[in-house]
């Protein structure tokens, strides 16, 4: 760095740090943004410039945040950069008051500088958007929760993601009805992709299964974490005679066993009805 | 309707029409059917309930909203003998008519909200509301 | 009051109820069937609810008592096609129907006592 350029720079720095109410004042009228946002950046942006200009960490940070925010909240890209190019604008009064040429050769440097985290702004927008778009596909599926057929006789709700207590309703009532319209006389609830319940939850899922039993079905919950499991203990909820096993896998067999189906006999398959003992 | 409708308990076959106006407020209100299916049982509890033990009543059925939110709001009562022990009727089991013991303490469980007003010969009023999601 | 015709089927008894139950009917109901299964010497009951939109303690002691009450009588009873929002509300109601067999629907039922006779001669 030559040192007119030095200087320059010296220069900026010292009308950012000299001019700072009226550079905000002036930053916070030509964007949306809060004077608090705008405010930690400012400062982040100051004491990194104190430190040599190279560690922008914390810059970098304040901006992702304010990008992720604006992405969520509905913003155009377009409006989420504006609010870090207008510091420019709003130094750039600054700069023409002062009208030294050290001033404005410094204000060159620094509109790089700003460009660069402008574009950095735009990346974390675009980054953001797409994983809310993602977070939305994903809870379309979950809500979409399908009832697969496993076998003549037997279907399965195979649950991933978050249960709520709405989504858990909603999906036992699906479940319910299932058994009606296929005349399915086994049920697998496979929780393996649930990470955690809550004792509505719990509650909720044990309901589902006595209920398919006065219907006149059998109900199997698989894959109960640790974690789950641990829950459902210390909230001293009773699974009862309610069985469980660890896999979909383990489940299905015996959802075959106790529907008759006697696998790898030679006389092949054989149906029969469930019988209400054991 | 949101004015409410007033039926008369006097019979075996009265108990059979709240039960029906009941359904047909609850689908106005856009209940699910599930919860339809609650509302309506507990209305045969309660209706049930202040014929044979409170010598017969009224129930009233009337359409409420809570902001975007509508609901149906049950009243049933009726000048019968009253509960002496109104923590003890709402206990599981509990029975002094031979019964399950199941129609106050169920019925609880099947509205969002349950108020049981009652005193040795003063009557019961029971109270539900259940609340379209 | 109306009254819930009683079918009859080899031995067996179907009872298809229909329409919404006044409790006398309901307690008639019960009369008639210990009736028939003597009259007819049937073996198996099967209450067909499909078409009931709700199950009180009411009618879930009727179901009850009609199963006690054929088992008396050397007869099983089934009771088929509860809806899942009846299910639902009885699971919450409190009400476990217990002694009471289930299926899905009639046809099921109806295999549901042959294999219990079968398996029991
Ligand atoms: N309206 C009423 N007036 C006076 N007593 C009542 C009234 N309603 C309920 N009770 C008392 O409370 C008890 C419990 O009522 P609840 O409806 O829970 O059970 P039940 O009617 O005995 O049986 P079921 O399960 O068939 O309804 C009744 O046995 C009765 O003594
Ligand atoms: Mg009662």
């Amino acid at each position: 760095m030559t040192v007119d350029a030095d200087v320059a720079r010296r220069r900026i720095e010292e009308l950012l740090r000299t001019n700072e109410e009226q550079i905000l004042r002036r930053w916070t009228l030509i964007t949306k943004a809060t004077p608090e946002e705008l405010t930690d950046l400012y400062q982040a942006l100051n004491r990194a410039l104190d430190s040599g200009g190279e560690d922008l960490a914390d810059v970098r940070g304040l901006l992702a945040e304010l990008s992720r925010s604006r992405a969520r909240q509905g913003f155009t890209p377009s409006e989420t950069s504006r609010a870090v190019f207008g510091l420019k604008e709003a130094l750039y009064e600054v700069v023409e008051e002062d009208g030294g040429a050290d001033a404005l050769r410094g204000f060159i440097w620094f509109s790089r500088l700003i460009d660069d985290l402008g574009l950095f702004t735009f990346e974390t927008y675009a980054t953001a958007r797409e994983k809310i778009i993602l977070d939305q596909a994903e809870q379309l599926l979950e809500l979409s929760t399908p009832v697969v057929k496993l076998w003549e006789g037997i279907v399965a709700v195979p649950l991933v993601g978050t249960l709520d207590s709405a989504r858990t309703q909603v999906v036992m009532e699906k479940l319910l009805q299932t058994l009606v319209d296929t005349g399915a006389e086994h049920a697998v609830i496979d929780i393996t992709g649930v990470p955690a319940v809550d004792t509505q939850v719990a509650q909720h899922l044990l309901k589902a299964v006595v209920a398919a039993r006065l219907m006149g079905a059998e109900c199997v919950i698989s894959g109960i974490r640790p974690q789950i499991a641990h829950t459902i203990v210390t909230l001293g909820i009773e699974f009862g005679d309610i069985v469980t096993k660890a896999s979909l896998a383990d489940a299905l067999a015996h959802a075959l066993r106790r529907s008759g189906v006697q696998v790898s006999t030679p006389r092949g398959t054989r149906i029969s009805v469930r019988t209400e003992d054991a | 309707m949101t004015g409410g409708s007033e039926l008369p308990i006097a019979s075996n076959a009265d108990v059979v029409l709240v039960r029906q106006q009941v359904r047909s407020a609850a689908l106005e209100v856009g209940l699910s059917l599930v919860d339809q299916t609650k509302v309506v049982t507990a209305a045969s509890e309660l209706a049930r309930n202040a014929l044979v033990y409170g010598g017969g009543g009224m129930a009233r059925v009337e359409i409420v909203e809570n902001g975007p939110r509508k609901g149906l709001k049950l009243v049933f009562s009726d000048e019968g003998p009253g509960i002496a022990d109104v923590e003890q009727a709402l206990t599981d089991g509990w029975t002094t008519g031979g019964g399950l013991g199941l129609g106050l303490s169920g019925s609880r469980r099947l509205v969002d909200e349950f108020d049981l007003v009652s005193a040795p010969s003063k009557g019961t009023t029971v109270t539900v509301t259940k609340w379209a999601r | 009051m109306e009254r819930v015709p009683i079918l009859k089927l080899g031995d067996i008894l179907i009872i298809s109820i229909q329409i919404d139950l006044e409790d006398q009917s309901v307690l008639a109901l019960q009369e008639d069937l210990a009736e028939a299964v003597v009259a007819h010497s049937a073996r198996g009951v099967i209450i067909d609810i499909t078409a009931v939109e709700i199950v009180d303690s009411f009618i879930g002691r009727m179901l009850a008592t009609i199963a006690a009450m054929s088992r008396m009588l050397d007869a099983q009873t089934v009771v088929v096609g509860m809806r899942p929002a009846v299910a639902i509300t009885l699971v919450e109601l409190g009400l476990s129907l217990g002694g009471v067999r289930t299926a899905l629907n009639l046809e099921k039922g109806v295999a549901l006592l042959d294999h219990v006779r079968g398996a029991t001669p």
